[in-house]
């Protein structure tokens, strides 16, 4: 068991809440095609409720501590807030679009000690990235602020969301990330508004393309064995009531500007807020996050009976989106299908009376592959 | 009589305890490292300030029952091998910049 398993499993055994993603702010200077946030301020915590929430998350024994968006650089605290998390010894990781970082700002988060930054890239071509975004001169701005941050020494990784806009041009921000010594992953999959309207779940890529993307071994790197291996066959019935879906809620868990908690920022189903109670009391006594932390793979409807069992991704974020909790994630079953070309028990079962779905691409054979491992199939950016 | 060392915590890392040891992570490479009950003690006690010798007769002695001679010796060779992985400094005066680290 690596450190990292081991660090893991004991905060599981403990009950410490080892990773907590913040976000400071739903305003942005962009407006992505397939961004789930309301962009609107409804109301921020302020920089005093934000340090004192950091407080309470050492407390609470946080480690990992994300700080993301709507984009970072538009709260005029912001430097303030990460100079307190890692006085709190937080290893922090920062979630932008780099479009307003300067020489200056770039060497003060290397001072600052910030683990990554990580940076969202849509295309290694301008005007397709500025066409997501929204935000003409944005690829440019971007790039350069990612350049900034590797030159200060900081560790910068592009994340590059994948939609039918730009599917075909990973490939080239790949090549584009390598160049510049950046670490790449890449995120196959557009999930729906936190208000729950999924309409920009229609940006999705066909299964095709997606199916192609699942089987490039550039991108599957240390991960390839798991992710290409023939379905696993369903889940032991022993196993399946005492294994976990995800950690969501169980070492880690989300809290938005607002100070609403939820188990993951994909899984926005409140718990509680910190403007109402103490951080430590919603993680130890929120009845709903409780209700989360019951479920077991056996209470899935129709997964723990599923061939993919085990070798499934399912997100429990997506399936409550998709209406139950402890339902299907129709997203995560389709991704499995690409993966492997075998439809999962609840594909099967939506598509009722309709032919059994044709395999995109057949299960391919295990190649040698590299080490790293670029690919996050449902990251929040 | 030995020189006297202090310890001084680094501040280019990210540090928390789960349980009963310390989780140490180096931004630079994300390298994590465990420390175990003795070592995380050491670091708790690291404010740059404080000699070795005063740290092993408040903090170890008492809690592991050994003479203080053997127990600064140990301390001596754990506060060394953390200082080369650059989680501790080790300087032989109390450090100029100790200030926020108590």
């Amino acid at each position: 068991m690596s450190v990292m398993q081991d660090m893991g499993a004991r905060a599981m055994a403990l009950g410490i809440p080892l990773s907590v993603q913040l976000d400071l702010t739903y305003r942005c200077n962009e407006r992505c095609i397939h961004c789930y946030l309301d962009h609107e301020d409804h109301g921020e915590m302020t920089t005093a409720e934000i340090l004192g929430l950091l407080d309470q998350l050492a407390a609470a024994g946080v480690f990992f501590l994300n700080v993301s968006g709507g984009e970072i650089f538009v709260r005029p605290d912001l430097f303030t807030i990460i100079e307190h998390a890692r006085k709190l010894q937080f290893s922090v990781k920062l979630k932008t679009n780099g479009v307003m970082i300067r020489e200056a700002k770039a060497r003060r988060i290397a001072a600052l000690g910030v683990e990554a930054v990580q940076i969202s890239l849509y295309s290694h071509d301008a005007a397709t990235h500025d066409k997501i975004t929204k935000l003409t001169g944005s690829f440019k701005r971007t790039v350069e602020g990612a350049r900034l941050l590797r030159d200060a020494g900081v560790k910068v990784i592009f994340a590059n969301v994948l939609m039918q806009q730009n599917a075909d041009h990973y490939k080239q921000v790949q090549a584009l990330a390598a160049e510049m010594g950046i670490r790449y992953e890449v995120d196959a999959t557009i999930t729906p508004m936190m208000d729950g309207d999924r309409g920009i779940v229609a940006l999705n890529m066909d299964g095709g393309r997606l199916a192609a993307i699942m089987h490039d071994t550039t991108l599957l790197g240390d991960q390839a064995e798991r992710l290409l291996a023939a379905p696993s066959g369903p889940t032991p019935l022993d196993e399946a009531y005492e294994t976990l879906p995800c950690s969501a809620g169980h070492t880690a868990c989300y809290v938005s500007p607002y100070g609403d908690v939820f188990p993951c920022v994909q899984f926005p189903f409140k718990v509680g807020n910190v403007r109402e109670q103490a951080f430590i009391d919603i993680w130890k006594h929120s009845p709903q996050l409780n209700e989360v932390r019951a479920i077991r793979v056996g209470d899935l409807e129709g997964c723990s009976s599923c061939v993919h069992g085990s070798s499934c991704n399912r997100c429990p974020g997506l399936a409550y989106l998709e209406g139950n909790m402890r339902g299907p994630s129709i997203q995560d079953c389709e991704k499995s299908f690409a993966r492997t070309g075998v439809p999962s028990y609840n594909l099967q079962r939506k598509q009722g009376a309709r032919a059994t779905p044709q395999p995109a691409v057949a299960a391919m054979e295990q190649e040698s592959l590299p080490a790293a491992h670029p690919v996050v199939w449902m990251a929040r950016q | 009589m030995s020189t006297p060392l202090f310890l001084l915590r680094s501040d280019n890392v990210a540090a928390r305890r789960i349980g009963d040891e310390l989780m140490i992570m180096f931004a630079r490479d994300s390298s994590l490292f465990s420390l175990n009950e003795t070592a995380a003690l050491l670091w708790d006690a690291a404010d740059g300030r404080t000699p070795l010798a005063e740290i092993v007769a408040r903090e170890l002695c008492p809690r592991y029952d050994v003479d203080a001679a053997t127990a600064l010796r140990d301390a001596t060779e754990l506060a060394l091998g953390l200082a080369e992985r650059g989680i501790l400094q080790v300087g032989e005066r109390p450090f100029a910049d100790a200030g926020d680290a108590a």
